[in-house]
């Protein structure tokens, strides 16, 4: 009983009936690992003989005695004050502040939509603050006529709402590669999930006609670095939004508030924040983003470019680096898989180092170019373990493995890293990572 | 779905291309035309064949007085050592282990030196300088890379003609080549 993690249950309300059986040991999967390490260092017990009082059962804590905080404190709600330490980190120690990366914390998430605040940034200028009602859309180049948008027209036109990943290519960077301290929000945290509302650019460009001349699209930040790329204008016309609103809300200033291009399942470059010109031409724009960064460099010295899919990946969340078993027992192995080409139609676990894999069970609904999570019961042992996971997509690709990349493309490539990842479960239940 | 977007933006472009663009209808009547005084304030992007680039030029001796005022703190003197990315060099190293991407070693366009200077750079004033320092300091670059001679001039004609050595270094088909 004098497990700390034990008492994290008592915190957060959980059930937690004081029997031999469940002297806490075995109740690490269910509460602790969710809430995180940072739950596991609540001293509650200690905090509590501290007050003097009784929480636990049969005694009965304050909170069930008292009246808790008023109304709207605060207006705009915000995770519980045990939750600190779920927050976004850097994702690498940048010289300059504005442009830099931050990492989503996907150990400590669950289900599929993240939330707005811990969403992944990535920019290059810094995030500007933009009046709305100072925001303007031009659309010109190959097209008929010339329109520039307030905001107020674009909320006017006929919208959608879809729920879809973005992934940085630059996920899953080569210095995680054999590190045994990064977690899963340094290995993949420059991914994210959430449910965009916006116009289909399809509709947009019915309003500026389109030349048959056109077909690349070049999108362009008001930020202070005017971030450009282009795109095919198929991809227009297949699933391309204009999005305003994430998760049932304006979009985040650190998102593109108030408007930015959303390119399902290309690479998050791509979708180009605090959009402010579109404009279509015959040819790509080899704009710097597209020649200069976001292209990747083969073995023989030259790049692909123009590599915007992001492929089918999956990565075990629950447990994974950094996280700790508490004993052999029932866990439950939990993971992220999306694909930028569709739906993700299996996914399989292996706890021996892929010597073996079990098919995993895909959580409903199950969307394209969405995170998709899936799941494994597992009752470890007590003996050390690797865990795997690989997936496979509606196109019948299958996540490859790190060899396999390798081989195909050398060490030089940087972006678009898709491998089978691994974490090491010690025989202390320590999870490190294995790369 | 993507076919059906496909022939309903093939009908529109096949309407607008018999002539009857005038009177085709905007779905839903939104937004303003921009005025080209709007649209010339805002197009700023430069493509490979010279298109966007302004009236204006310099060479690399103007370039490099540009360039230790506005660059030189972060990019380093010589283009190099600097905080911010490295702007010279590494030839040869694309195929090796470590390899240096630069301005010289792996940009295929000069244009995109231009375009991007202009939008983003000096990175804490950006869309600061005259074409004609851009101009020059991207002059200055390309002679720091052994790319252009120290006193050439380059302008709205001579900077498109500039060939970059890795100008070939870019495969673009081959879309997914780590397919098991
Ligand atoms: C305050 C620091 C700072 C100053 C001053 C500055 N830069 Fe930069 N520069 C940067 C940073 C930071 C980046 C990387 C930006 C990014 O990746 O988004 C960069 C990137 C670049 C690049 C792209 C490099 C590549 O390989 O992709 C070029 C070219 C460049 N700067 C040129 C210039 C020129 C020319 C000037 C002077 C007119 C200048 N910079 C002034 C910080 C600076």
């Amino acid at each position: 009983m004098a497990d700390p993690k034990y008492e994290t249950q008592a915190v957060t309300g959980g059930d937690d009936t004081p029997s031999p059986r469940r002297s806490g040991r075995r109740n690490f999967v269910s509460t602790a690992a969710a809430l995180g390490a940072a739950a596991l260092a609540l001293p509650s017990r200690a905090k509590a003989d501290a007050l003097n009082v009784a929480v636990l059962p049969p005694d009965i804590p304050p909170w069930t005695t008292q009246q808790g905080t008023p109304i709207l404190t605060p207006p705009y709600g915000v995770p519980s004050a045990f939750e600190k330490k779920v927050v976004r980190h850097p994702h690498s120690r940048g010289v300059f502040r504005s442009e830099a990366s931050s990492v989503t914390p996907l150990q400590d998430l669950h289900g599929v939509i993240t939330p707005a605040g811990l969403h992944f940034e990535r920019y290059h200028a810094g995030v500007p603050q933009i009046d709305p009602t100072l925001h303007r859309l031009i659309v010109h180049g190959q097209v008929e006529r010339p329109l520039v948008f307030t905001m107020q027209d674009l909320l006017r036109f006929p919208s959608v709402s879809r729920t879809y990943f973005l992934e940085c290519s630059g996920n899953t960077p080569g210095w995680t590669k054999g590190n045994p301290n990064a977690t899963v929000a340094d290995t993949h945290g420059l991914l994210s999930c959430s449910e965009w509302t916006g116009i289909p650019l399809a509709a947009l460009l019915t309003e500026v006609g389109v030349l048959s001349s056109a077909h690349w699209v070049l999108a362009e930040g008001a930020d202070a670095a005017a971030m450009t790329r282009s795109f095919p204008i198929e991809k227009a016309f297949d699933d391309a939004l204009l999005a305003y609103a994430q998760n049932g809300e304006m979009l985040r200033p650190e998102q593109g508030y108030p408007l930015r291009l959303f390119l399902p399942g290309f690479e998050g470059n791509m979708s180009v924040k605090w959009l402010r010109r579109l404009k279509l031409g015959d040819e790509p724009f080899e704009s710097r983003e597209e020649t200069s960064k976001y292209t990747d460099l083969m073995q023989d010295g030259r790049a692909r470019q123009f590599t915007f899919v992001m492929e089918a990946k999956s990565v075990i969340t629950s447990p994974s680096g950094g996280q700790h078993l508490d004993g052999p027992g029932f866990y439950e192995i939990r993971g992220i898989a999306w694909s930028g080409r569709g739906r993700i139609t299996h996914a399989e676990i292996s706890t021996d180092g892929g010597r073996s894999w079990k098919n995993a069970q895909l959580q409903e609904p199950v969307l394209a170019k969405c995170l998709t999570r899936f799941t494994l019961p597992w009752h470890w042992d007590g003996k050390p373990a690797v865990l795997q996971s690989r997936v496979r997509d509606e196109t019948g690709y299958w996540q490859p493995t790190h060899a396999e990349l390798v081989a195909a493309r050398g060490l030089n490539s940087g972006y678009h890293y898709n491998g089978i990842h691994s974490w090491n479960v010690g025989a202390d239940g320590a999870v490190t990572n294995d790369g | 779905m993507v076919e059906a977007k496909r022939v309903f933006a093939g009908i529109i472009v096949a309407l607008l291309a018999g002539g009857v663009h005038a009177q085709q209808p905007r779905p839903y009547d939104l937004g303003q035309p921009a005025s080209p005084a709007q649209i010339k304030g805002w197009d700023i992007d430069v493509r490979p064949d010279g298109a966007g680039l302004p009236p204006g030029q310099g060479s690399a001796v103007q370039g490099q007085v540009v360039f230790a005022a506005e660059c030189a703190a972060c990019h380093g003197a010589q283009g190099h050592g600097g905080l911010a990315d490295t702007l010279v060099g590494g030839f040869g190293t694309l195929a090796s282990a470590k390899p240096i991407r630069t301005v010289g070693s792996y940009w295929p366009y000069a244009t995109t030196l231009y375009d991007y200077i202009h939008r983003a750079m000096p990175f804490n004033v950006p869309q600061s300088l005259s074409p004609d320092q851009v101009y020059a300091v991207s002059a200055y670059i390309l002679y720091l890379n052994h790319i252009i001679p120290q006193n050439e001039v380059l302008d709205k004609t001579t900077l498109p003609a500039v060939k970059m050595p890795n100008r070939n270094g870019f495969i673009t088909r081959d879309p997914r080549p780590d397919v098991p």
